[in-house]
């Protein structure tokens, strides 16, 4: 069975580790949240300008100068801080943030990521995804391996434009974990119950399969 | 000590000089943090042929969404947009112009602005729709691209409280572009909840120091909510 949204979060939750600052982006990716393993500490940073950030306040506890990126209300956790947004680019640049976690349209072999434009529709902007690809080194990619009509997302080349060039390396996807180097998608894992078969079919770009496949772990 | 003193009474007063085709730099990020009183000033005026460097448009009826009402805005540099049908409506007509910017390099564009630097080196955006017809360098095997940076005729900044001096401190994310902005106006303008005397803020918690800072006014906030997220207790 293809993952849940609900598990592909938890598989990238595998990837956090304690005193991690991690970003989370809009999406399936902010599910992340609800999935850190017990006893582990990790700060959330958002990207309007704070790190620290904790769950939703109660109707009591709202405030409407505290959000985060996607401008929902929020509050914050003990060590918290707050800053303006040239010091929180200054951070996800400078390659601060342990791990970033984003979604996709389409990814490609050579680790291009096209995740905010759609030609001839309504283009609403980057946000800050293109500062986010270009400064952190470790990226996890969350997307849907296939669209609804079976056609590929992990491609030879974007046919998309891109949000940043050459920076990922990790894709968790509906059906597979998959990482990227050399010019190749590199099949890791396989969603529980997936066949191989399914995902080579579903692949568009060149994926080295290994003889062995093993099933994700949550 | 009167030549430090910014407070003015009026909005009237704090917008004077304020002309058609000037570039105005506003601070917030979506509706927090917004210089409300400014915005409704400038639609007061009417002042058309406007270039506004925002992260945001804000939405109907609210925030900078409300310059779109009688087609103020020439140009929004921002780096998300589109939370409002007019503004959708006025850029397919082709009566708007956006310059669509990554949302760190506008931070950094306006904060190398106030700073007195004309442009920075960013991989943001290199191999990408921002980076064409923009130069290209490489430092230590890795290339950036040349951006700009943006110096605002005004600046429109929401703060939390200042003192007469300008001295200016920001509540919690209502933060976000506000410290940039205010460096980056040839006149800055500053709104707060809250005027204090001078020495009531600690020197050591100033955000924005009063050198920066022309002019400062006491409004009032509706600070209306975007995504009213809770939980259950």
């Amino acid at each position: 069975m293809a993952l849940t949204r609900e598990q592909l979060a938890m598989r990238v939750s595998r990837e956090l580790q304690d005193g991690y600052y991690v970003n989370l982006g809009i999406g399936i990716p902010t599910l992340v949240a609800n999935y850190v393993p017990e006893g582990m500490d990790v700060m959330f940073q958002s990207e309007n300008g704070l790190l620290g950030m904790g769950q939703f306040p109660t109707e009591d506890e709202v405030d409407a100068d505290m959000i985060n990126a996607g401008k929902q209300t929020v509050t914050t956790v003990t060590g918290a801080s707050i800053f303006s947004s040239a010091e929180s680019f200054a951070m996800i640049r400078g390659g601060h943030v342990d791990l970033t976690v984003l979604g996709a349209f389409e990814v490609d072999v050579n680790g291009n990521i096209a995740s905010w434009m759609i030609p001839k529709k309504l283009i609403k902007g980057m946000g800050g995804a293109m500062d986010l690809v270009a400064g952190a080194d470790n990226i996890i990619v969350t997307m849907m391996h296939a669209s609804k009509h079976g056609d590929s997302k992990l491609l030879p080349e974007c046919s998309l434009p891109l949000t940043g060039a050459g920076c990922i390396k990790k894709v968790v996807t509906d059906l597979a974990y998959v990482e990227i180097g050399e010019g190749k998608f590199w099949l890791k894992e396989r969603a529980p119950g997936v066949s191989v078969d399914e995902i080579v079919e579903k692949t568009a770009g060149e994926l080295v399969v290994p003889d062995v496949v093993p099933e994700m772990e949550f | 000590m009167s030549g430090f003193n910014k407070v003015v009474d009026s909005y009237d007063e704090a917008l004077v000089g304020l002309k058609d085709n000037m570039t105005i730099i506003a601070g917030g990020f979506g509706l927090c943090g917004i210089p409300e009183g400014s915005i409704a000033q400038i639609k007061k005026m009417g002042t058309t042929g406007l270039t506004i460097v925002s992260n945001n448009c804000g939405v109907d009826g609210f925030g900078l969404g409300i310059l779109l009402e009688d087609k103020q805005v020439k140009k929004m540099v921002s780096s998300y947009v589109g939370e409002n049908a007019l503004f959708e409506q006025q850029l397919l007509a082709g009566e708007l112009e956006v310059e669509l910017t990554p949302q760190g390099t506008l931070a950094e564009k306006m904060r190398a602005g106030g700073a007195g630097l004309p442009a920075f080196y960013t991989a943001t955006g290199y191999g990408t729709p921002v980076g064409e017809g923009k130069e290209v360098r490489e430092f230590n095997g890795r290339q950036y691209i040349m951006e700009e940076s943006i110096v605002g005729d005004f600046a429109v900044v929401k703060g939390w409280k200042a003192d007469r001096y300008g001295n200016v401190i920001y509540r919690n994310t209502a933060q976000n572009f506000n410290p940039m902005a205010a460096t980056a106006g040839k006149i800055t303008v500053v709104e707060v909840e809250e005027i204090v005397e001078p020495g009531e803020l600690d020197p050591n918690h100033i955000h924005t120091p009063g050198i920066y800072v022309d002019r400062i006014i006491q409004g009032t906030f509706e600070k209306r909510i975007e995504q009213r997220t809770v939980r259950t207790a």
